[in-house]
């Protein structure tokens, strides 16, 4: 009597989601829902034995992910902007190498290798960093339109910007190495702290800064450019500009070593670079910029092309540097910053309030105080330390290196919270 | 009644499942909390969590969130409470319904949508600038979750509140009244004491809430709070972080120390009434003057209580709401975005939420019929352990899973446990069961046991009785617990962020909080919204009918 029942039951539980396909490529990204949905659409439309998952996560989110997969069972591609996760990956050798892919695309695209040149991975798309924002928002506070990171330094803009943290976006770390690269890191450091304190918010992922840069809770925010592009094709009230210190940097794909399936996941990259492909990146609400050149011919008046020189791409990236750095920086980035937003944001208020008592005078103290506020904790030299280094890469179960690791993080959070204490106390003193 | 052979046998796998998805998690995150890795016991995390300001900052800031939520939902709630119970009032459907509506919306949905109303260029702010040239911060940083909270878990003050006061017998007051008391003194002195165990029972029950909740910081941009501290330490730092560990163990201390100090409370003081269930004290009337005070706060509060479903309704119809008062075109393109996308997710919680409903019942039955029809010994153990589940914040259970069913692989070639929607299940059974049991227990208490004796007299066996008589008669309260794990499960995020490895096995609530992750997704999440509000809501009202339903001789409420 029970057996049609149970038989019943186990039907319906072999139509549940969890039987597994034929092949599944199990994509880790920390891209939107829109680029990942129309991939997964196409893709499954030309292969349709081949079934795409999609795992959204935050790319340091992602990183752990994969490394805590067993080989054998982890997901078959790495898809994310930052190319410094890339290669954490492949230092951690959890990438498979796959070398360059289609050869209609090129070698470099100006002095960036658009492929891995170890062949761990490839360049899919290309980005640039630059500033989104909401022209009502501006148009009703009465704020001149931005060009340049430097401008966003002017105390006009103080409130009104936002940006994400390094540790939770792998793209604001790339705009943050940017800058620090193109400016050097004493007055890379100067103009972040003075763009942060400038800062309404400090995200906690980069999406958010686009996001409420759309619905006007920021003026400005500093984005990765397909943010702002493509909230501008959808027809949100919000323009985009590419600074001149920006570097044009590849999204990457990877194929992670020890996945469950290797050729569909190779297949999946293959047709990401493809033409059709290539071509999905133009749509309206993705507007990212093919690694393809051909496929610009069919983009829409106006679309930037990084292969025709008309962006100004100052900086070459130097990802090597930002790999060997990467944890100092986020973590001073935190310490100085994103926890102490609060301090930083008095201070930079005190400061502005005394340049307006003062009305331009000349003032020790307050030169003293902005210096205090846009110092970085760390100097280029200690950043450079390889023992500091070294403790920040340490084992996380290393019970020992996590303790000295948190002693350090909290020797520069005491001293950035001390600085800016003190800068209010110059400031609202400054004669 | 001797105990049956059987019965031991499903009380023996109830345990076994308790101790298997609920205290062996729970006791893996504690031990990595207190383990040097070497299987050694430290202090070392805790004095290490101790160093970093960032962590004390963040216990100090749960603190006063939870605090002070608690501190407003009873300025919400005890107006509210005492003018539906004590006065002949209209207005007092209108209460009701408060006290639902904020229940049905999840926290963090609705926290996207004040954003917009109420947050730095939201309506209210854009209004206030034109006409006064101010903004007031109600959304910057822990305001923002204060507000989202107070306004979503009021209602737990309100109804626990509201039943603590219809329970009091009319007597005291008048003997009160007698005496010389009234108006503020009379509610101080004696109404408010009297109904203080239910005051204590929603109070505490909205700071473990609030204390423990991930999705509203998380979708509000708020980082320097525990919970959320110890969700970017999991998932950015990785499974072995001892941080995250401690975290959770304070999550868990704090759960307990709130609940169990809540009972205390109660056992403490004799709050039994010498005359019980005797007449109700009769509704006093409101001055014209009171009337106009009592409708205007209601009115206010409904206003507020309805934002964020107002606001999310917008939200899923406009094509571009952006620095302006309201939405400047409609469309239903969202919604149509959403039934194209995400009919997976839907169906995911469909099938989540019913299985792990499904099990709460059949659990919650078993643990009834145990713990009040026989003299199995140990049997209220069950029900304490069910218990300690409510205490259970969803974000410690969820790492507790990812660690202690890392590396566990299903059999027939599965796949891994936490990667199969089978996780899903089991925690939201585990921990919705408490809701269910509830629902259960109250149920079997109102069918008689001379029913039982008259079936099996009439030669039933055990088994027979149960399944021909005590279940059916049980029917309504099983429903009802069906319902409300069903809904709870539905709305459920904590657990779901950590839980979600990919995105085809995501439920709505996923789904909704990864639209709220694009940049062009808050319209088709804010449409996948209405669509749980709407379920949820549908839920709720068919729970409370059936409850009416079952049980004629209550006036509803209570619950």
């Amino acid at each position: 009597m029970k057996s049609p029942r149970i038989r019943a039951l186990a039907l319906a539980l072999a139509c549940l989601p969890f039987a597994a396909a034929a092949d599944t490529v199990t994509v880790v990204t920390s891209f939107p829902k829109e680029i990942t949905t129309a991939y997964k659409k196409a893709y499954e439309a030309r292969y349709p034995q081949d079934k795409v998952e999609i795992l959204n996560k935050n790319t340091a989110a992602g990183i752990a992910y994969v490394r805590e997969q067993a080989a054998g069972s982890r997901p078959e591609v790495f898809w994310a902007s930052a190319p410094d996760a890339f290669e954490v990956l492949s230092s951690s050798k959890l990438l498979a190498k796959i070398g360059p892919g289609n050869p209609a695309i090129p070698a470099k695209v100006g002095n960036y290798p658009v492929n891995d040149p170890e062949g761990y991975y490839r360049g899919q798309a290309l980005a640039g960093y630059g500033l989104m924002w909401n022209t009502r928002y501006l148009k009703a506070n009465n704020l001149p339109e931005p060009k340049e990171w430097a401008d966003l330094v002017k105390p006009v803009y103080f409130g009104h910007l936002a940006i994400s943290s390094p540790s939770r976006s792998g793209t604001t770390h790339l705009t943050v190495e940017t800058i620090l690269q193109g400016e050097g890191w004493t007055k890379g450091w100067e103009q972040m702290l003075a763009i942060c304190a400038n800062s309404a918010a400090i995200t906690e992922r980069s999406f958010g800064v686009p996001d409420g840069v759309n619905n006007g809770q920021f003026g400005i925010g500093l984005v990765i450019d397909f943010f702002g592009l493509a909230a501008k094709n959808s027809g949100m009230p919000v323009e985009f500009v590419y600074p001149s210190v920006t570097a044009i940097v590849p999204a990457n794909i990877a194929l992670i070593d020890g996945a469950k399936s290797k050729d569909a996941g190779m297949r999946f990259i293959e047709y990401t670079l493809s033409e059709e492909g290539q071509t999905l990146l133009l749509q309206k609400d993705i507007s990212r910029l093919p690694v393809l050149p051909s496929v610009y011919a069919k983009a829409p008046a106006g679309y930037p092309n990084p292969f025709g020189g008309k962006i100004q791409a100052k900086v070459n990236f130097d990802s090597n540097l930002s790999e060997s750095r990467y944890y100092v920086v986020v973590s001073l980035f935190d310490q100085q910053v994103t926890f102490r937003h609060k301090e930083l944001v008095a201070a930079m208020k005190a400061i502005n309030d005394a340049e307006k008592r003062l009305g331009g005078r000349k003032s020790a103290q307050l030169d003293e105080a902005r210096k205090l506020v846009l110092t970085p904790v760390v100097d280029e030299k200690q950043a450079a330390d390889k023992q500091l280094l070294a403790l920040f890469k340490a084992k996380k179960t290393d019970a020992e290196a996590s303790k000295a690791k948190a002693k350090v993080e909290e020797e520069w959070a005491a001293k950035a919270k001390a600085n800016y204490a003190k800068a209010v106390e110059l400031a609202s003193g400054a004669k | 009644m001797r105990t049956h052979p059987g019965i031991a046998a499903v009380a023996v796998a109830i345990a076994a499942f308790l101790v298997a998805f609920l205290v062996i998690p729970v006791v893996a995150v504690v031990y990595t909390a207190f383990s040097d890795g070497h299987g050694g016991f430290t202090l070392a995390h805790f004095s290490a969590f101790g160093e970093i300001s960032l962590m004390r900052e963040s216990f100090a800031n749960s603190l006063y969130v939870a605090g002070t939520t608690v501190g407003l939902a009873t300025l919400i709630a005890v107006p509210l409470a005492y003018l539906t119970v004590r006065f002949q009032f209209r207005g007092a459907i209108l209460v009701q319904t408060l006290g639902v509506l904020p229940l049905v919306m999840p926290a963090f949905v609705g926290a996207a949508a004040m954003q917009l109303l109420f947050g730095r260029s939201g309506s209210v702010n854009l209004i206030l600038k034109d006409a006064f040239g101010v903004t007031l911060p109600l959304m910057e940083g822990l305001n923002g979750v204060i507000f989202v909270e107070t306004l979503h878990y009021f209602p737990f003050i309100l109804l626990n509140l509201s039943a603590a006061l219809a329970n009091i017998d009319s007597s005291m007051e008048e003997a009160a009244q007698n005496l010389g008391a009234s108006g503020w003194r009379l509610f101080r002195k004696v109404v408010f004491p009297l109904a203080m165990p239910g005051y204590v029972a929603g109070a505490s029950l909205v700071f473990i809430k609030v204390f423990d909740d991930l999705g509203t910081p998380l979708v509000l941009n708020v980082t320097n709070m525990l919970a959320p501290q110890a969700y970017l330490r999991v998932t950015s730092i990785g499974l072995e972080d001892p941080i995250g560990y401690v975290i959770c163990v304070i999550l868990v201390a704090f759960s307990i120390g709130a609940m169990g100090g809540s009972w205390w409370f109660v056992k403490r003081r004799d709050y039994a009434l010498v005359s019980r269930g005797g007449v109700q004290a009769p509704k006093r009337r409101l001055t014209p003057w009171q009337t106009f005070l009592a409708y205007g706060w209601i009115g206010a509060m409904l206003l507020l209580v309805l934002s964020p479903h107002l606001g999310i309704l917008l939200l899923s119809l406009s094509k571009v709401w952006s620095f302006t008062v309201l939405p400047e075109q409609l469309t239903f393109a969202h919604y149509a975005t959403v039934f194209a996308e995400s009919k997976q997710m839907i169906w995911n919680t469909f099938l989540y939420c019913g299985f792990a409903a499904l099990v709460d019942v059949a659990i919650g039955t078993a643990i009834a019929y145990i713990v009040l029809r026989t003299q199995l010994p140990g049997r209220q153990l069950l029900d304490h352990l069910v218990t300690v589940a409510l205490a259970m914040p969803g974000l410690v259970l969820g790492i507790g899973y990812l660690r202690t069913f890392k590396g566990v692989e299903l059999p027939f070639g599965g796949g891994a446990l936490t990667a199969s929607w089978l996780i899903f299940v089991l925690a939201y059974a585990v921990r919705r069961l408490p809701y269910a049991l509830r629902s259960c227990m109250a149920a079997l208490t109102q069918v008689h046991p001379a029913l039982e004796e008259a079936a099996e007299n009439l030669g039933a066996g055990r088994w027979r009785t149960i399944r021909r008589v005590v279940v059916p008669l049980m029917m309504g309260g099983i429903l009802a617990g069906f319902v409300t794990s069903f809904i709870t499960a539905a709305a459920e995020i904590s657990e779901t962020i950590l839980l979600t490895s990919r995105e085809s096995m995501a439920p709505m609530s996923y789904g909704i909080y990864l639209y709220f992750q694009s940049v062009l997704g808050r319209g088709p999440g804010a449409a996948l919204g209405v669509i749980a509000v709407s379920l949820v809501a549908l839920g709720t009202y068919v729970s409370h009918r059936l409850v009416a339903a079952s049980s004629p001789h209550q006036s509803g409420g209570g619950k």
